[in-house]
C-alpha cells in the first residue's frame, strides 16, 4: 500500500466504486425495487386489460424452482374460470354455481379461510346457462367484493367481514337470462352485462351505483336508438353503422326482442379518454336465414361514457352473422406507434379469426389480419370496414355445409390474452376448430334455447386444437406459436419476469419464457385448466402465482356436465372436438399457488 | 310337425299384424308465434310442488298410460318431431346433452320409468328443467316419453327410428343396445355441490 502515490490511491478508489455502481446498478436491473403493484383487483389487472404484471422476482432464470405452496378445494366440481383477486392480505376466490365467495388469509401460514359467502342462486338457473354454470370472477372497489350470481343477480361484499352490502336483480331466468362475466368498476359504477345469447335473450350491459347498488343506466344491445342509448354524440366511423335505429332496421319485424347481442365478455376503460369499451355477443337464432339484415348491435364493439352509457361510436365485426361469432373478446388498450405515428388503439384478437388493430377514439379498423386457418370469410374490407362473408362456406336450411373455420367458438373464445410492454407481445390463448353445419328451424319458446342448427365441430387443420401464440400486433404477424392438444381454454399471464403462464385442459400449468416460447416449467395439476391466471405478492413480501384448476365451460362440458360423446351434436357441437377429453381428466375445483423455495 | 307348422304359419301372421295408431292424437299447430311471444315457460317447476303420483291427466282408462305410446312406431316418430319441434333439442342436444343432462345414456337423474319421465316433461326439475305440464297436450308429451326413452334402447327394436333426416351425429335410436338404467335412486347433481 505504502509503495502506491496518493493520485494512484485516489484512481484506484475512484475505479472501485465506479465497479461497485456498475455493479449495483446492474443488480438493480435484476431486481427492481419491489413494485406498489403487487395486488390483484381486477381480473384483467388493470383498466386496459393488459394481465401484465410488473413483479419480477419470478423470471426466466428461476422459473424452473417454482414450487407449490398451498392449495385449496372449491368443493365446486365445474368449470372453474374465475381470476382470483388479491387485496392487501386477503384472496378472494369465486366458484362456479353456486356462486360461493371465499376469503383466504395470506398473512397466515397455508391461507387460512377467513370467511365464505355464499349468494344461494336459484338451482333452475343451471337450465338456462348455455355453456357450463362458469363465472369469470369478481372485482374489487371501495372495500367491497361485487360479481354477478347465475341466476342473474349482482352482490356487493363487505371485503372486510363478508357481510353483504347490497344484491341487485338485473335478469330473469325465466326469459333465459343468466349472468357470468366478471364486472368492471368504473367511476363508482359497476358495469354489468347479461349472458343468454342461445335462448332469445335481448342483450344489454347495466351500470349499477357502486355504493347502493341501484341501476343508474342500461344500454340494450338491439331495439331502438333511445333503447341503446344512442344520441346526438354518436359517430360510428363506417357507414354501415349509421343511421336511425339500425337496432330495428336491420331485423325482421319484432325480431330484435329476442336477437341476443348480449354482454358476458370483457368491458376496458381509458380514463383520459373517459370511454368504456366492450362487445356484444352473437344474434339469435344462430339460424341466420331467420333474421334477414346486419342484426344490429350484435357482434359489435361500443364505445361509450361511462357516467351516462351513452355511445360515442359503434363497429360491428360481424354484420348478419353467420356462425355464433359472438364479439365479446377482451379490448387490449395500447399505446402504439404504427408506421411512425403514435396511436391510441384497441387490439383485439376477436372469434371471428382476424386480429384487430382499431383507433380507441373514432373506431377506424387500421389493421385486421388472419390469426388462424379461415374459410367462412375472406377479408375485412378496410374502405367499407365490412367484414366479407365466403358465399360458398354460408350454412343452409336442410344442407349441411362442411369445414367452416373457424367453428362457432371463434379462432379464440373468451379466454384472455395478455400485452407484455416489456416485449411489446400479445400473448393469446386460443383454438384450432373447424365445423360442419346444417341449419333447422328454431322455434322461440321463451326460457329455451333459440339456436336452430345441428353442429359438428373438429380439429382444424394440423390436428392441434389449441394454439397459445404470442403476436406483435405492430407488425402484425405471430412470433410464435404452441400448439396445445386440446383448445386452449385458459387466460394468459405476463410479467416483467418475462415469464407467460397458460394452463390446458389436459391438466398442465405452464410457462414460458416470453420472448421465445420455450417451455421452462410445469406442473401437473388435477382437473384440466380454463381459469384465470394472477400473480401477486404476498406479505411475506415473496411473489406468488395462482390458478384454479377445474375443467369445464364449453369446451369442458362433456367432462363437467358427463355428456356422451356418443352423440356429436352435444354441448352445441363442441363434444364432437372434445371425445378424449374424459380420458386426460375428470371434474374438480382446486386452487394452486406457487412460489419459489 | 304340423303342429310346428300351425303354429310357425300362426306366429307368421301375428307378425302381420298392423300396428294400431290414435286416431285421437292431434299434431301441433304448424303456425309459428309472431314477434316475440312470450309463453309461461320458465325453468324448474312451477306452481304446485312435484307430487309423488303422476299428475292429473286423463289417462287411458285401461293398461298403463305409455303402453300404446311406446309400442307404437308413429307415436316414437312423433316424439322424435315434437322434440326438436319443443326445444328438446336445445338442451338435451341429440340424446348427449349440453345445457340439460343426456338422454342416450344409461343415467337417469330422476327414474327412467315412463311415468316418472312423464313427471319430469309435467312438473319440471329444479335443476332447470322447465314444465311443459298444461302447455302442450298431454298425448304429446306421451309421444315425448317414448321417444326419450328409445334415445337409449329402451323401447322394442322395432319401433324405434332408424334414421334421422338431418345431419347425422349419433347411432340411430334402433342401433343402440338396450342401456340398463342405473342410479335410479341417484344423486341429483345440485346434491353433488355445497350450499
Amino acid at each position: 500500500m505504502s509503495g502506491l502515490s496518493q493520485s494512484n490511491r485516489r484512481v484506484i478508489v475512484c475505479r472501485v466504486v465506479l465497479i461497485m455502481a456498475l455493479a449495483l446498478a446492474s443488480v438493480a436491473a435484476e431486481n427492481p425495487a419491489p413494485s406498489k403493484d403487487g395486488q390483484w383487483l381486477r381480473p384483467a389487472k388493470d383498466f386496459a386489460s393488459t394481465r401484465y404484471s410488473d413483479l419480477a422476482e419470478i423470471n426466466v432464470g428461476n422459473v424452473k424452482q417454482l414450487k407449490l405452496a398451498w392449495s385449496f378445494s372449491t368443493g365446486v366440481n365445474r368449470g372453474q374460470e374465475a381470476a382470483p383477486l388479491v387485496v392487501d392480505a386477503t384472496m378472494y376466490v369465486v366458484t362456479p354455481f353456486p356462486n360461493i365467495l371465499y376469503a383466504l388469509d395470506l398473512a397466515k401460514p397455508g391461507a387460512p379461510l377467513k370467511w365464505k359467502y355464499e349468494p344461494k342462486p336459484a338451482a333452475a338457473a343451471q337450465g338456462v346457462a348455455c355453456c357450463d354454470v362458469v363465472n369469470r370472477g369478481a372485482v374489487y372497489a371501495d372495500g367491497k367484493i361485487v360479481y354477478n350470481t347465475l341466476d342473474g343477480q349482482t352482490v356487493a361484499v363487505d371485503a372486510a367481514t363478508g357481510k353483504e352490502v347490497w344484491k341487485t336483480k338485473l335478469g330473469e331466468i325465466n326469459r333465459g337470462e343468466t349472468i357470468t362475466m366478471a364486472p368492471l368498476v368504473v367511476k363508482n359504477k359497476v358495469l354489468v352485462g347479461n349472458s343468454g345469447g342461445e335462448m332469445g335473450v335481448r342483450g344489454w350491459l347495466t351500470a349499477l351505483d357502486l355504493a347502493t347498488g341501484k341501476i343508474s343506466w342500461r344500454a340494450y344491445s338491439t331495439g331502438p336508438d333511445k333503447d341503446v342509448l344512442i344520441g346526438s354524440n354518436f359517430k360510428p366511423f363506417y357507414e354501415f353503422d349509421q343511421g336511425k335505429d339500425l337496432g330495428v332496421s336491420t331485423w325482421p319485424p319484432e325480431a330484435w326482442k329476442i336477437g341476443g347481442g348480449t354482454v358476458w365478455g370483457w368491458i376496458s376503460y381509458d380514463p383520459e379518454l373517459d370511454l368504456i369499451y366492450y362487445g356484444t355477443s352473437n344474434p339469435g337464432p344462430w339460424n341466420s336465414d331467420q333474421r334477414p339484415g346486419d342484426n344490429k348491435w350484435a357482434a359489435t364493439l361500443f364505445a361509450r361514457k361511462p357516467d351516462t352509457g351513452e355511445a360515442i361510436w359503434a363497429y360491428q365485426f360481424s354484420p348478419h352473422d353467420l356462425y355464433d361469432y359472438d364479439g365479446v373478446n377482451e379490448n387490449i388498450l395500447l399505446d402504439l406507434t404504427l408506421k411512425g405515428q403514435k396511436r391510441k388503439v384497441l387490439v383485439r384478437p376477436e372469434r371471428n379469426g382476424y386480429i384487430y388493430v382499431i383507433d380507441r377514439a373514432t373506431g377506424e379498423v387500421l389493421s385486421a389480419t388472419p390469426y388462424v386457418h379461415i374459410t367462412s370469410t375472406e377479408r375485412v374490407d378496410l374502405k367499407t370496414g365490412r367484414l366479407i362473408y365466403n358465399e360458398d362456406k354460408k350454412p343452409q336450411l336442410g344442407k349441411v355445409v362442411r369445414d367452416i373455420c373457424p367453428a362457432p367458438p371463434g379462432a379464440k373464445d373468451w379466454q384472455p390474452a395478455a400485452f407484455s410492454p416489456r416485449t411489446g407481445l400479445l400473448y393469446i390463448p386460443h383454438q384450432n376448430l373447424c365445423m360442419d353445419i346444417e341449419h333447422v328451424e328454431a322455434n322461440y319458446i321463451a326460457g329455451t334455447p333459440y339456436v336452430g342448427a345441428n353442429v359438428r365441430m373438429k380439429a382444424g387443420p394440423g390436428g392441434d386444437r389449441g394454439l397459445f401464440t404470442a403476436w406483435d400486433p405492430v407488425n402484425a404477424r405471430e412470433l410464435w406459436s404452441v400448439k396445445e392438444h386440446f383448445p386452449v381454454w385458459s387466460g394468459a399471464l405476463v410479467t416483467a419476469g418475462d415469464v407467460v403462464f397458460y394452463g390446458t385442459m389436459d391438466r398442465w400449468f405452464k410457462a414460458l419464457n416470453a420472448r421465445t416460447g420455450e417451455i421452462l416449467w410445469q406442473f401437473r395439476v388435477s382437473s384440466g385448466i380454463i381459469g384465470q391466471p394472477i400473480t401477486y405478492r404476498g406479505p411475506d413480501g415473496k411473489q406468488y402465482v395462482a390458478i384454479l384448476s377445474g375443467v369445464g365451460g364449453w369446451a369442458g362440458a362433456i367432462v363437467a356436465a358427463d355428456l356422451d360423446a356418443r352423440d356429436s351434436s352435444a354441448a352445441l357441437g363442441f363434444v364432437n372436438a372434445m371425445k378424449d377429453l374424459p380420458d386426460q381428466t375428470a371434474k374438480g375445483g382446486t386452487l394452486y399457488v406457487f412460489a419459489l423455495p | 310337425m304340423k303342429v310346428l307348422t300351425c303354429l310357425m304359419l300362426v306366429l307368421a301372421l301375428a307378425g302381420c299384424t298392423r300396428e294400431r295408431r290414435k286416431p285421437t292424437d292431434v299434431a301441433p299447430s304448424s303456425a309459428r308465434p309472431e314477434g316475440s311471444p312470450e309463453s309461461a315457460l320458465q325453468p324448474g317447476p312451477t306452481g304446485t310442488p312435484p307430487s309423488a303420483e303422476p299428475s292429473a291427466v286423463a289417462l287411458p282408462a285401461e293398461g298403463m298410460p305409455h303402453a300404446p305410446y311406446e309400442q307404437s312406431a308413429w307415436a316414437v316418430s312423433e316424439g322424435k318431431r315434437l322434440y326438436q319441434w319443443y326445444n328438446c333439442v336445445g338442451c338435451h342436444a341429440n340424446g348427449g346433452g349440453g345445457m340439460g343432462p343426456p338422454l342416450m345414456d344409461d343415467k337417469w337423474i330422476y327414474g327412467s320409468d315412463p311415468i316418472k319421465v312423464h313427471q319430469s316433461i309435467v312438473d319440471g326439475r329444479p335443476n332447470g328443467m322447465p314444465a311443459f305440464g298444461g302447455k302442450i297436450p298431454d298425448s304429446q308429451i306421451w309421444q315425448l316419453v317414448a321417444y326419450v326413452r328409445s334415445m337409449s334402447g329402451l323401447l322394442p327394436k322395432d319401433v324405434r327410428q332408424t334414421r334421422s333426416d338431418h345431419m347425422s351425429v349419433r347411432p340411430s335410436e334402433q342401433a343402440m343396445r338396450p342401456a340398463k338404467p342405473k342410479n335410479e335412486a341417484g344423486t341429483p347433481p345440485s346434491a353433488e355441490r355445497p350450499g
